[in-house]
């Protein structure tokens, strides 16, 4: 006899495996598999980020980088050159600085919408970008090289260590599971049922009494520092930034995580960043001239999978049960 | 005599060369219903969003409750009690009819900004929607995905969600059209209901229900107001009969 399990319980076996096998990842061996994993969790946190402003708030940023640049510019330019700085200070200027820039780019951004949004985003993310790129502050095109990888002492403790590749899994992965409760609170939270309005009917919101203004620029701030956050932690992770983090392309792609994955689903945001770093491995494996290959992907998913990724297992069952 | 909750003086709205609403002065007082009549294009909706809101008047004022609200912006209109309905459908298709209402109501707490509990436990709120669920006739529908509701039954959500912000003025941008006799019957009621302790503007072409309910009625032509009265003064008024009725009344 089958078995019947409700949909929650499916989703938590799934979630509880997949959890699992991260859990155990890092012990299966090599360090190279170890090190891209560690990537597509940073890469999981900033499509997250961008998924409360796309999947849940209706606002489709093309300047999201900027904030992942900003929190990773943050760690490098706090480094010093000749010791190392101290993780618990750097991680929440990087979030803090990089809110904060969300907060003063969106009192001007999400006043408007559609077409008008994803400009004003993007422009706003090439003055950041150029900001890095041609002052003094960013040190210029080449960016930043730190000389030592941030320490985790807190009061003459310190727990794990950042020069560690495992370790580094081990906190990024620490991280992306708190950033994934964080955002499944918000979401079940009157101020996120609130973004989900917002996303289906502005209008409506709007006439009932919301301040629709106030609610976008919280998520955009929101969205902003955790964006910050997967910044800080790639910077962390590869010990030097340059403003090709802020550049339009990182913006895009991250877009097109949350299209592969499926937007206004955290799993698809997550599972949309696996996605995307997998098919840039295979591919770029077969040829140079990958991102013809992921383009063309891409536009066969938008056609045969609207909802991306994280609406296969739904789509599955339908054909099957009919 | 008080000032009536919600009175406008002098308004009016243009947009180009086209006075829609011209010079318009009505007050709505608490325990009255006052429909407004027109041919389409007589300024009706252009009013409502004028009160509502949702335009900006050109000139002219609005007030409420003494103080003047002719610039305050339509999030706010809502939340000091002025609530409106929408003539097209304007509901989140894809949400439960319980939820378009819980969400309504979850706009009157203050705490909107809490964002660590789970907005489904607040009782008063989910008391609020599931009361607006029960007034409107759609107690059975709350679990259904609103755009699976019927088109009757979604105008009925429209209502319901405006009631669940719990307003003390309600502006109905034509309530009952495209729903069936035993919805308008139950739709009529329900109007009588509410305005007992409510201030009602009713925008309507359905001329049975409008003189079975109103105690007062403004007819508008051309963004002007034509005329303004009681049932039986509108029936009478020739001005009335020539430019709109028609004599059919």
């Amino acid at each position: 006899m089958m078995q019947t399990w409700s949909r929650p319980v499916k989703t938590r076996i799934v979630l509880v495996a997949v959890l699992a096998l991260l859990a155990f990842f890092p012990f299966a061996g090599a360090t190279f598999y170890t090190e891209l994993v560690t990537k597509v969790m940073i890469l999981a946190i900033f499509a997250l980020s961008l998924d409360l402003l796309v999947g849940y708030t209706g606002l489709v940023s093309f300047g999201h980088a900027a904030y992942y640049g900003i929190g990773a510019y943050v760690l490098g330019l706090l480094t010093p050159k000749y010791e190392a700085a101290n993780l618990w200070l750097t991680l929440p200027a990087a979030i803090a600085l990089a809110g904060l820039a969300a907060f003063a780019v969106g009192i001007f951004v999400v006043r408007v919408k559609g077409i008008y949004f994803i400009m004003v985003t993007l422009a706003f993310a090439q003055m950041f970008y150029f900001l890095f790129h041609d002052t003094r502050l960013g040190r210029g095109s080449d960016g930043i090289s730190m000389n030592f990888k941030p320490v985790a002492t807190i009061g003459g403790v310190t727990p794990f260590d950042l020069g560690n590749a495992t370790h580094v899994y081990f906190f990024v992965f620490a991280v992306l599971v708190l950033v994934f409760l964080f955002l499944r609170t918000l979401l079940r939270s009157p101020f996120g049922r609130a973004l989900q309005g917002i996303r289906s009917n502005e209008h409506r919101m709007r006439s009932l009494g919301f301040p629709v203004y106030r609610y976008k620029l919280a998520s955009f701030t929101i969205a902003g520092a955790l964006a910050g956050l997967a910044g800080y932690l790639s910077a962390l992770q590869f010990g030097f930034v340059n403003p090709e983090l802020l550049s339009w392309h990182q913006s895009g792609n991250v877009l097109l995580m949350l299209i592969l994955g499926g937007q206004g689903s955290l799993y698809g945001a997550a599972v949309g960043a696996f996605a995307f770093v997998a098919l840039e491995e295979v591919y770029s494996s077969i040829t140079t001239h990958w991102q013809l290959l992921l383009g063309a992907t891409i536009i066969a998913l938008v056609i045969f999978l609207p909802g991306g990724l994280a609406s296969v297992a739904g789509r599955f069952k339908r054909e099957l049960i009919g | 005599m008080t000032e009536p909750i919600l009175v406008t003086q002098g308004l009016c709205r243009r947009f180009g060369g086209l006075m829609a609403v011209n010079d318009v002065a009505i007050g709505l007082d608490t325990g009255m219903l006052h429909a407004v009549l027109g041919p389409n294009g007589a300024g009706k909706t252009t009013l409502i969003n004028l009160l509502s809101g949702e335009l900006p008047a050109s000139s002219g004022s609005i007030r409420y409750k003494g103080e003047d609200i002719t610039r305050l912006p339509p999030d706010r209109r809502s939340r000091i009690g002025i609530g409106r309905s929408f003539q097209k459908t304007n509901i989140f298709p894809a949400f439960t009819a319980f939820e378009n209402c819980r969400l309504a109501a979850q706009s009157r707490i203050p705490r909107a900004l809490h964002v660590v509990s789970d907005a489904t436990a607040f009782p008063p709120v989910r008391e609020a929607a599931q009361h607006a669920l029960v007034a409107t006739g759609l107690a059975t529908r709350g679990d259904r995905v609103a755009s699976t509701l019927s088109h009757g039954e979604q105008r009925q959500l429209e209502i319901a969600m405006v009631l669940a912000t719990a307003p003390e003025v309600l502006l109905l941008d034509e309530p009952l059209a495209g729903m069936g006799a035993e919805e308008v019957a139950r739709m009529v009621e329900l109007l009588k209901k509410i305005t007992r302790d409510h201030a009602l503007l009713l925008v309507e072409h359905d001329m049975d229900a409008v003189f079975a309910v109103a105690d007062r009625i403004t007819v508008m032509v051309n963004g002007q107001v034509l005329e303004s009265g009681t049932p039986d003064e509108i029936r009478a008024s020739p001005a009335v009969r020539q430019a709109y009725l028609g004599g059919a009344i």
